[in-house]
């Protein structure tokens, strides 16, 4: 019997539809009876978008009958519910937009379209992305396929858990702090953050503008190869992308990784680290040395000082961007307030969740009279010394290679009442996001409960292909990326 | 302890939030917690050392002033909480 196509990857369903041996219409009716079989179980998705996802498919079919269509039309994917689609509501997971229905598309769902991808639904996340197990949104937590009882990260927990439970076939997610990587690595799958201003971030609801990135979310390398090449590239509405040549990432894939020079950085081995995480992630290494690649040891010192620097800044910079939330020109507004002051006041306390506060308490706290110099202005000088850090190591080596979570995925409740220990579910993906670099997380192995373990790769500025090519290698010598989670088979 | 419930109340107010008074005790104590954890910073020398606003160094970006089309105005007063007459409508600010 052939495999569901909910099942495939985009270049799979993509040379299927590109031999006409199915439609767009036939993999889009399997994605969402897929969604809707497992959608119960896991709340994936926070708005289904299945009219809209009919046009387009029935769209996608004509081009590919004019054969006009490029890898992704008549892919059924998954957007994070952070990102604007046109005339479909866009909630960043917050009471505060519940109601709100973007009059644009942002730049990375502009260029889906112009592909003829299909989008069937927006998916849950931590509201305004400030969480690790996607337990903050406010319309209700994602269960990871692994294991139900468990988180399947966050903040792109939905578009993690939609992958890994083939409730789409790829998925978009973003990443301030680690919240394409760690939810990837929780719910094994691939997922890849890229270079900040290699995408833009127009119509990407801002959390921390300095560093926030949108990227792919996807069964493996291949499609994230993909995924990228249709999201990259500058865009005059977003000031801080990059002008610069967007190369075709799927002819990195092939290349041979003999004398690739991979860094492993001590201070990601640590005390604290799960050993089960620690031997998947040694025997990667492991597969890529077989593979010729050249272990070099590698230094990041100060490395232990990279959570409190993040949620420093990041907590700063987004009590800047959620000082728009006032109930004047979109959002939640609270009823019959008295006056102005009290309808900023209760708009915003009765449309953000406790997560949001706090973060918005620590940023305004952070960069207050009399405690800005300790705090804001201390933790971007250190942000520089990070940056340098990877300057220095990235003279050693290509890439770095490193655990993505320092743990599988926790049970559900496990730490929502503990934010200190729920902030240091991201002491690994932190790093990259303030030194701007990109990272990709790809499966690597199972605990002994079953649950899935992710291996890290982090290139220098600009170098996707490298990543690409060492994450493409690693796969092509291992089985963890074509494995399903048991608990959703023969729903 | 780093911050006191006076200045946890004073950092809502310029945040335009609200707390009960059983969440302004719980915020204190979780701040506190979460500022304790991150002293470790302060014994980090970063004499002479530029802070970093952003990870990629840019200069400004400037562009042509082209008038191009904007939104329409219905568009965008659509997700206004209130409106009236192609403004947004807000509870009176001036007492008369």
């Amino acid at each position: 019997m052939a495999p569901e196509i909910s099942s495939l990857t985009i270049h799979e369903v993509s040379s299927l539809l590109a031999r006409r041996e199915i439609s767009a219409v036939e993999a889009l009716e399997s994605v969402i009876s897929r969604i809707e079989a497992v959608d119960g179980s896991v709340n994936a998705y926070i708005t289904k978008t299945y009219g809209l996802a009919r046009e387009q498919a029935t769209r996608a079919d004509v081009l590919l009958a004019e054969k006009n269509a490029v890898p992704l039309t008549g892919v059924p994917l998954a957007i994070k519910d952070i990102l604007c689609v046109k005339d479909v509501r866009t909630t960043c997971g917050s009471r505060m937009l519940e109601n709100f229905v973007p009059p644009y598309d942002a730049t990375v769902v502009g260029r889906l379209k112009a592909c003829g991808a299909v989008f069937v639904g927006k998916t849950s996340m931590d509201e305004f992305a400030m969480g690790s197990s996607n337990e903050t949104a406010y319309f209700g937590a994602v269960h990871n396929p692994w294991d139900l009882d468990r988180v399947p990260g966050g903040s792109s927990g939905g578009s993690a858990a939609a992958v890994a439970a083939d409730a789409c076939i790829a998925a978009l997610g973003t990443d301030t702090g680690g919240s394409i990587r760690q939810p990837a690595s929780l719910c094994g799958v691939v997922g890849l953050k890229p270079t900040y201003g290699r995408v833009s971030r127009f119509g990407l609801i801002a959390f921390a503008s300095s560093l926030d990135q949108v990227g792919p979310i996807t069964k493996d390398v291949h499609d994230a190869a993909l995924l990228l090449n249709a999201i990259s590239g500058y865009d005059p509405k977003d000031s801080t992308s990059v002008n610069r040549e967007v190369p075709d990432y799927t002819r990195a894939l092939k290349k041979k990784i003999t004398g690739l020079r991979l860094g492993i950085p001590e201070e990601y081995f640590i005390t604290g680290l799960d050993p089960e995480v620690e031997k998947a992630v040694q025997a990667a290494i492991a597969v890529l040395r077989g593979q010729g690649a050249e272990i070099v040891p590698v230094s990041l010192p100060h490395t232990q000082y990279a959570v409190a620097v993040y949620y420093l800044i990041a907590p700063a910079e987004a009590c800047s961007n959620l000082a728009r939330y006032d109930g004047v020109k979109y959002g939640y507004r609270s009823s019959q307030p008295e006056n102005l002051r009290e309808m900023y006041e209760q708009s915003r306390s009765e449309g953000f969740g406790p997560e949001v506060k706090r973060r918005i308490m620590l940023g305004t706290y952070a960069l207050s009279a009399g405690y800005y110099d300790a705090y804001y202005k201390k933790a971007s000088q250190v942000r520089t010394l990070i940056r340098q850090d990877f300057t220095e190591a990235f003279k050693m080596c290509d890439l770095i290679v490193t655990p993505t979570a320092p743990a599988p995925a926790f049970k559900l409740g496990e730490k929502l009442s503990d934010p200190l220990s729920m902030y240091l579910s991201d002491i690994f993906t932190i790093p990259t996001n303030l030194a701007g670099l990109p990272g990709m997380s790809l499966p690597c192995g199972f605990s002994g409960s079953g649950l899935p373990i992710g291996l890290q790769i982090i290139g220098n500025l600009f170098a996707e292909e490298q990543i690409l090519q060492a994450a493409y290698c690693y796969e092509q010598n291992t089985d963890w990326h074509v494995k399903k989670p048991s608990l959703l088979r023969g729903l | 302890m780093k911050i006191t419930r006076q200045d946890v109340a004073h950092v809502a107010e310029l945040a335009r939030l609200r707390f009960k008074d059983d969440e302004l005790e719980a915020m204190t104590a979780q701040l506190n917690s979460i500022l304790d954890s991150f002293d470790r910073l302060q014994t980090v020398d970063t004499t002479g050392i530029k802070p970093s606003t952003h990870a990629v160094d840019m200069s400004n970006a400037f562009r042509e002033d082209t008038v191009l089309p904007s939104l329409a105005q219905a568009a965008v007063l659509a997700n206004a909480p209130d409106s009236e007459e192609g403004c947004f409508k807000v509870p009176r600010i001036i007492e008369v």
